[in-house]
């Protein structure tokens, strides 16, 4: 009898540090949130009351919500491919013999290594007009400079190309590693039969590099959603909340507004859309990947 | 090495109990205060001696100054320790706060503290205009300490270049666009002027229109002006400086590089915080002038700036030792010592008028343009729901100066969404 309970009394108070943490963190959290976003924003003089589903009427009424989710579509579609793509480029470049190798990896890697807070205030300076950077170079070769984060229509653009420069080399990291662990018997018997670099790549590497692939995916989603630190610094969300982004968005009514109840609206969308698009990508990507 | 450490261990043990001990037996009355520094790094150091002064002074008041990051993060703070039980007692914040922390039931009328007629005396001693921030309701809620207006500063050497007179400065719209255009270049390396248009729209906006003869708000913090004509006029004149006189460059302004723009010489004219006057004091390789902001109808600023609010979860010893501690910082030789180390204004014409600060204004004359400017300022926007308030006249302003909507569009719909917010108030 003893000897049947103990192995289950172990058992959970192994799992109790994680449990305490998981749920003092992340799933209490998680249905306040919910719960919170039923209810309205109260003060001492006017208590909070339920109002059921009623922020998230107001929430389909509002023009910024959609606006910023529009954003944080575009600034997704931005980053995403292009960060894994350019991942794997200077991983493929990086795992050959050349000479100054480490240099160059750790030169990739240095943008990962920077606070987003610095980074942003060093781009800050880039794009700023007339003195910025970017300018400057523009003006060496007698081009008109460019109002890059004042104008609606390139701000952007500008901190797309800002947050791939930072998330590429975290991600080549991953590909580094991966791409250590292919054995070289492969490469040699596709030399053997005679297959191109390309065909080596598309056929053989690529397929191999695939829960690499999902994985780094993953995580760009996740960081498309999570990474607002240069909005403080750069933009603010403006002007007038083209470069706004949910999490911003969020912080903002918050914090700014003091509007907890429809910050909690707010999180409750952002957090169905995460696990909506994580869950998706396991889905769609698994009949397609090679676990080896 | 074992009983070492135990030795000093306990040492530091007894040491700390007895230092509790005293300050238990002499401290009578303990105050915590929030204050936060805007523009960062060495002021917290001048705001810790004030403290430790007034320590000295009144030996039965402790006092734990906190600092407390920015504006925003001292709000967040102060409200949070309100609601965990744990309040300050007395803390600097936005003047713009007002009606939140009004509304939170998180503060208390000083009119409800003093009680001599010295103290009301007291209350009645600092700049009306400053007062306004702080006043709402027939009651003062907030006493001013870092308070600042916005000036003009120009590059005297590029207005010689020019061929303007370096000792003019522009005192009218129409004589800031005539001086603009001769400071223009027409290849872009250099713009005649600069106002702002990120992280503070609101805040210069409010200059434009009070400028225009046209308040932002009413003094109830209810009702907004955003579509008035006079309101529209003033953002007009603000995009024709980029778009049809081209005196400023299009799209918005960045606050937080504009310093070095000014610095650079990249444009001859900027209009910024009397916050950044040691900074561009320090840094100015070039003859600089300040200059109050130009008229249209009239002259024109708001104020900008936090001040003393004191919480209302407090005993009455502690009001009384909180209000003792305001008096204090912003006594006149206080607030006199506070100007010179940062560039805020003394905050009573009384700080103006002790030596040190007339000493200063002597060998540096433009630490008093702030204060002749006060005479021609007003209130900056607050109103209920005032984050939000702000956000839709701020989105307004940066839509029309990029072009995206009219002026006046942008401002009817500024003042659609500030009406429904404010509705529930009126």
């Amino acid at each position: 009898m003893r000897r049947g309970i103990l192995p289950h009394v172990y058992g959970w108070l192994l799992l109790t540090p994680a449990a305490i943490l998981l749920i003092a963190f992340t799933h209490y959290p998680t249905v306040a949130t919910v719960l919170d976003s039923l209810w309205s924003k109260g003060n001492p003089v006017r208590p909070s009351r339920f109002v059921g589903l009623g922020n998230y009427e107001t929430l389909i009424e509002d023009p910024i919500f959609w606006k910023v989710l529009g954003n944080n579509l575009w600034f997704a579609l931005g980053t995403i491919p292009a960060s894994i793509a350019l991942a794997l480029l200077m991983a493929l470049l990086v795992d050959r013999r050349l000479p100054g190798r480490s240099v160059l990896r750790m030169a990739y890697f240095t943008p990962t290594i920077l606070p987003m807070i610095a980074v942003a205030n060093i781009w800050l300076f880039f794009y700023s007009p007339e003195i910025g950077l970017i300018d400057q170079i523009l003006s060496a070769f007698g081009l008109p400079g460019h109002n890059w984060l004042g104008d609606p229509k390139t701000v952007m653009g500008a901190i797309v190309v800002m947050t791939i420069w930072k998330e590429a080399g975290f991600f080549m990291i991953f590909y580094l590693a991966a791409l250590q662990h292919i054995p070289t018997e492969l490469r040699e018997a596709a030399r053997l039969e005679g297959a191109s670099s390309w065909t080596f790549f598309r056929r053989v590497l690529f397929p191999l590099l695939m829960p690499t692939t999902l994985f780094v995916s993953v995580n760009a989603v996740l960081n498309s959603f999570k990474l607002v630190d240069h909005l403080f610094v750069l933009t603010k969300g403006g002007p007038n909340n083209a470069s706004n982004l949910l999490l911003y968005y969020i912080y903002e009514t918050a914090f700014s507004f003091f509007d907890t109840p429809y910050g909690a609206t707010l999180t409750v969308v952002l957090l169905v859309l995460l696990a909506v698009l994580s869950l998706s990508q396991f889905f769609a990507f698994d009949k397609r990947i090679h676990y080896r | 090495m074992l009983r070492t450490l135990k030795n000093a261990a306990l040492g530091v043990a007894t040491a700390a109990m007895l230092t509790g001990a005293v300050s238990a037996a002499s401290a009578e009355t303990e105050l915590t205060m929030y204050y936060p520094v805007a523009v960062g790094g060495p002021l917290t150091k001048v705001v810790d001696g004030m403290v430790a002064d007034f320590m000295t002074e009144n030996p039965d008041i402790k006092v734990n100054a906190i600092y407390a990051g920015n504006y925003n993060d001292a709000r967040i703070k102060a409200l949070a320790a309100l609601k965990s039980g744990q309040p300050a007692q007395l803390s600097v914040m936005f003047s713009i706060d007002i009606y939140e922390l009004i509304e939170q039931d998180a503060i208390v009328a000083f009119d409800a503290i003093v009680e001599t007629d010295e103290e009301k005396a007291w209350l009645k001693s600092f700049y009306s205009t400053l007062m306004q921030n702080g006043r709402t309701a027939g009651k003062t809620w907030g006493i001013p300490f870092q308070r600042s207006t916005i000036v003009m500063y120009y590059n005297k050497d590029l207005f010689r270049a020019a061929g303007l007179d370096p000792e003019k400065a522009p005192a009218t719209w129409a004589e800031l666009v005539d001086a603009g255009k001769k400071l223009t270049k027409a290849d872009g390396s250099q713009w005649g002027v600069m106002i702002p248009s990120t992280g503070y729209p609101y805040w210069m906006f409010g200059a434009l229109a009070m400028q225009n003869d046209q308040v932002l708000m009413n003094g109830a913090g209810d009702t907004t002006y955003f579509d008035a004509p006079a309101t529209v006029e003033a953002l007009q004149f603000w995009k024709d400086l980029g778009s049809k006189h081209k005196v400023m460059p299009e799209g918005t302004i960045e606050w937080g590089t504009l310093r070095k723009n000014f610095l650079e010489g990249k444009t001859a004219i900027m209009w910024h915080s009397t916050g950044n006057l040691t900074a561009v004091k320090k840094n100015a390789k070039f003859d600089f002038g300040v200059a109050m902001l130009p008229a249209m109808k009239r002259r024109g600023t708001p104020t900008g700036g936090g001040n003393f609010y004191i919480f209302k979860k407090t005993g009455k010893d502690e009001r009384k030792a909180a209000m003792k501690l305001i008096r204090f910082m912003t006594s006149p030789e206080r607030a006199a010592e506070w100007s010179m180390a940062t560039g805020y204004m003394g905050v009573s014409p009384a700080a103006y008028e002790t030596a040190k600060l007339m000493d200063y204004v002597k060998s540096f004359p433009y630490a008093a343009v702030a204060r002749d400017q006060l005479e021609f300022a007003t209130a900056e926007l607050s109103t209920f729901q005032t984050g939000r308030v702000r956000k839709a006249l701020d989105d307004a302003i940066q839509a029309a100066l990029t072009g995206a909507k009219s002026p006046e569009a942008a401002l009817k719909e500024a003042q659609a969404t500030a009406d429904r917010l404010l509705k529930p108030y009126r």
